[in-house]
């Protein structure tokens, strides 16, 4: 350990390990994050980023090694013990109650009591502090997702913390929120809280983080400054290969037009859900389109409209080839060459407890000829089953192991597999890459670049704009349900996507509205 | 501290074939305990209720006639069940049935020839479907809970099935017994196998478990089942409609009950009196998760469960136990074998305080 003179380590950790039922979740990790110091905990999923950080906040105990705690040991028995000793978190996935204003929310996480008056005023001097916008007496479904993580931000600063945990923090939010984000990351620093920021996205670490922890396969593999790191050399080590660059054939034309989309409007489904308000777009053969948009704006909405789940009334809403299709369901739209691939892969793509095997048959059963007479053909839906999993890598024991059995990549580029193997005229496709690990987020985009030099026209939905800008000829964004104007990658700054996406917030008409049917009780 | 119920990631396929027969050999063992607390020989009891219709050949017979109702509609609920269909009114469908048959009976009181038999069978079908189509309708078009439109049209059918052998259907020289007229030489379904044990609803128990067999394993239509049960939208996005597979596996299963129950008339009673109705559509249900909603399994099951209610008559005589015992049996066995379910695939964890605080920590 290098001396550090008379200021130790905010936090240090000595060969932490911590063993589940069959894996080394974490084998012997030390890492230290000095007072005011952005730390970035690097690694794939499944590196052990989470279990690491569950032990440092008090959610589960490690079976080997020491925490240290402003150079003292310590016991984090419990997330109470560790926000006594002032290390709050931000999770990934915020828990907040929809109907209640982000005052009550805050309150209900606080371990003491206060009264309204009292907190409303500790609020807005935090708020005030670090020039954060939010409102606490708005409710939170009126919220767009970066002020909701804000209120999760505020709810840890309310106790002065002299640790922030930040887990995959941006992952929901558009450019202009990660960069007010950063802002305060960097204010809260400057004041001498030291950060632990994770993530696996890397130029985000490149330009916020002081020093880098890379973990694989629950091992630090490399300790690093990010500054004089590109995001590629780091990616690298995260991979612990190297990685391969996506082929893409520059300035290729496209076929003639395949995929249309005129007017197609459908009402919200439940209280959640979104209405799509008249979308259209058209895909030439050949052509990758993007559609943009922060989660939660109807891509879920508009992929079942586009792949039959939920037809429209009117056939004209959807053209293949000229043809009207907006009418049909999903396995006649199939047979006419329209595949796809929807965002949830447990329980809507695949079935877990289904082998992969019937899950093939699942969506291939009638393109590959895999029925007669009402009748499965067993052998020939296990054939197809094994050819994807060889042509795609998937790492499992064969097409009788379960779905649910394999890794989030591994059944990413199975169902990816089992689309692009049936040989669509046209492939939607909802956050491809969603949760899967860079090897096998890279083979992905490989399979789409090629199938679209084959000819086949695809639409991608997704969430994470390096990847649209990456892989798309065309792109839009999505937001409440309105499509953007087509526009040329290449052509466009990430700061005009940005503001296409806007969120909720974008919207001061909608926000009004809702706000106004929320806002039955004020506090 | 708390209880916790953890999802077991991979559970044993092992465990889930033998959770039947545990929860078999568990009944008897429990029974045991149970009827010797309550005064009577527990170990005699049980011998009654579960051995002495397998050991006694002129128990056989018995057995045979019981388990063929009760295969055959525990057969089609099993269908509705992998869809997570919950049809609970096969007993009304069942009546229906029954009296759906009567009737053509009732038209044809001298006519001969084989095909009256033949167009009672149909009718019984027929009826049991439109009984089983009222709770297909309302799920689909209202979203009603079939589980409760279906078991509140057992008790209309009963209902009817009274005014019909008290009025329509009552037979003319039954002394004012609430009854239907015998059924006629040509009504009676003919004994399949002359000179066995074996009725003739046995033989088409066996050949409906062949066909279910076939249409759960390979078919397509199997599969739809399947997978609208495992995983509704996954179901969707494979081109499966679920309005559809609610209409199909309520009609099937609604059918099969209303055979069960012409059959049980035609070659069992010979007419429908007040005490037809005797809880076969409700006893499947047991038997169809005994059975691991798999053909062969209910086929089995069926079988055990026939036994236990000719054994909770032999109790009743050889132990003097009350006629719930062979209930009492038989719904212990399907508390155990749910119960059973759970385990397989979930694990109990004990959870300390401590580490509940942490877990609950997120509200």
């Amino acid at each position: 350990m290098a001396l550090q003179g008379f200021t130790p380590a905010r936090l240090e950790l000595r060969e932490i390990s911590k063993r589940f039922p069959g894996v080394l979740a974490n084998d012997r990790v030390s890492l230290s994050v000095k007072p005011g110091e952005i730390h970035a905990l690097l690694g794939e999923n499944g590196a052990g980023k989470s279990t690491l950080v569950k032990m440092i906040y008090g959610i589960m105990q490690p079976n080997g090694g020491e925490i240290l705690w402003d150079g003292q040991p310590v016991r984090v028995t419990s997330p109470k013990f560790a926000r006594k000793l002032g290390i709050g978190m931000v999770f990934q996935h915020f828990s907040l109650f929809e109907a209640m204003t982000v005052l009550e929310n805050i309150a209900l996480g606080l371990d003491r009591k206060t009264s309204q008056r009292e907190l409303e005023a500790e609020i807005l001097e935090v708020l005030e502090m670090y020039q954060l916008k939010l409102d606490p007496r708005r409710i939170v479904s009126t919220l767009s997702v970066g002020e909701r993580q804000r209120i999760e931000i505020v709810r840890a600063l309310l106790l002065n913390p002299k640790l922030l945990i930040m887990d995959e923090p941006t992952s929901v939010l558009t450019p202009q929120e990660v960069e007010q984000l950063f802002e305060t990351l960097r204010k809260l620093a400057t004041n001498g809280c030291a950060i632990l920021y994770i993530s696996h996205k890397l130029h985000e670490i490149v330009a916020l983080c002081d020093a880098a922890t890379i973990l694989r396969g629950g091992k630090v593999v490399a300790t690093c400054d990010p500054r004089a790191e590109t995001s590629r050399s780091m990616a690298e080590m995260m991979i612990g290969a190297s990685l391969k660059t996506i082929s893409k054939v520059e300035g290729r034309g496209f076929g003639g037009m395949k995929f249309e989309v005129q007017g197609l409007s459908q009402p919200k489904r439940g209280d959640f859900g979104i209405a799509l308000n008249n979308i259209t777009f058209s895909v030439r053969s050949g052509e990758i389109f993007g559609v943009a948009g922060v989660a939660g704006n109807g891509q879920n909405e508009l992929l079942e409209a586009l792949d039959g789940e939920r037809p429209s009334a009117d056939a004209g809403t959807v053209l293949l080839e000229g043809s009207p299709i907006g009418t049909l369901g999903p396995s006649a739209r199939r047979a006419r060459g329209v595949c796809s691939v929807p965002e949830e892969r447990n329980g809507h793509a695949a079935v877990g407890e289904f082998s992969l095997t019937d899950n093939a048959i699942l969506t291939a059963r009638n393109r590959l000829q895999m029925v007669s007479g009402g009748l499965i053909n067993g052998t020939k839906a296990e054939g197809f089953a094994e050819r994807v999993i060889a042509d795609f890598g998937v790492k499992a024991q064969g097409a009788k192991s379960t779905a649910g059995s394999l890794s989030g990549g591994n059944l990413q580029k199975f169902i990816m597999g089992r689309e692009i193997l049936q040989v669509p005229d046209v492939l939607l496709v909802s956050q491809p890459t969603w949760g899967v690990d860079a090897g096998a987020a890279a083979v992905i985009h490989q399979a789409i670049v090629d199938l679209a030099s084959k000819g086949c026209a695809i639409v991608i939905i997704s969430q994470d704009l390096d990847e649209l800008l990456g892989l798309c000829d065309t792109i839009s964004v999505i937001n409440l349900g309105k499509l953007s104007k087509a526009m040329k990658v290449g052509e466009v700054s990430v700061e005009e996507i940005g503001l296409l996406m806007g969120g909720v917030h974008g919207d001061p008409e909608a926000t009004v509205h809702m706000t106004e049917v929320l806002h039955a009780h004020p506090v | 501290m708390r209880i916790r119920f953890e999802k077991r990631p991979d559970p044993s396929r092992t465990m889930l074939f033998l959770t039947p027969v545990l929860a078999v050999v568990l009944t008897m063992l429990i029974g045991i305990v149970l009827f010797q607390a309550l005064g009577y020989d527990g170990l005699k009891t049980v011998e009654a209720i579960f051995f002495t219709p397998v050991l006694a050949a002129y128990k056989w017979q018995d057995v045979a006639t019981k388990a063929a109702p009760l295969i055959i509609i525990a057969l089609g609920l099993s269908l509705g069940n992998q869809a997570k269909v919950w049809n609970i009114g096969a007993e009304g469908q069942y009546v229906a049935g029954a009296l759906g048959g009567a009737y053509v009976a009732y038209l044809t009181p001298g006519v001969t020839g084989s095909w009256v038999i033949l167009a009672m069978i149909v009718a019984g079908a027929i009826c049991g479907m439109a009984w089983a189509a009222v709770p297909a309708f309302l799920k689909t078009r209202y979203n009603v809970n079939e589980v409760l439109s279906s078991l509140m049209l057992v008790y209309v059918a009963l209902q009817l099935m009274s005014f019909m052998i008290t009025g329509p259907l009552k037979d003319p020289n039954g002394n004012n017994f609430p009854q239907t007229a015998p059924f006629t030489e040509a009504q009676l379904m003919p004994h399949v196998l002359p000179g066995t044990f074996i009725p003739p609803g046995l033989i088409v128990a066996f050949v409906m478990m062949l066909v279910f067999w076939l249409v759960v394993s390979k078919s397509v239509y199997g599969f739809d089942v399947k997978v609208i049960g495992a995983a509704p939208s996954a179901a969707r996005y494979g081109g499966f409609n679920a309005a559809r597979t609610i209409w199909t596996t309520l009609l099937i299963s609604g059918g099969m009950a209303g055979l069960a129950g012409i059959l049980e008339a035609s070659s069992q009673s010979g007419q429908i009196n007040l005490g037809f109705a005797s809880n076969y559509g409700f006893t499947a249900i047991i038997v169809s998760f005994l059975g691991r909603l798999h053909p062969v399994g209910v086929f089995v099951a069926g079988i055990v469960l026939a036994i236990t209610s000719v054994g909770g008559q032999v109790a009743q005589t050889a132990v003097h136990v009350p006629s719930a015992a062979g209930g009492l049996s038989q719904a212990l066995m399907l508390f155990l074998i749910l119960a059973g379910d759970v385990l397989v695939r979930h694990r109990i964890r004990i959870v300390s305080s401590q580490a509940n605080l942490a877990a609950g920590e997120r509200l």
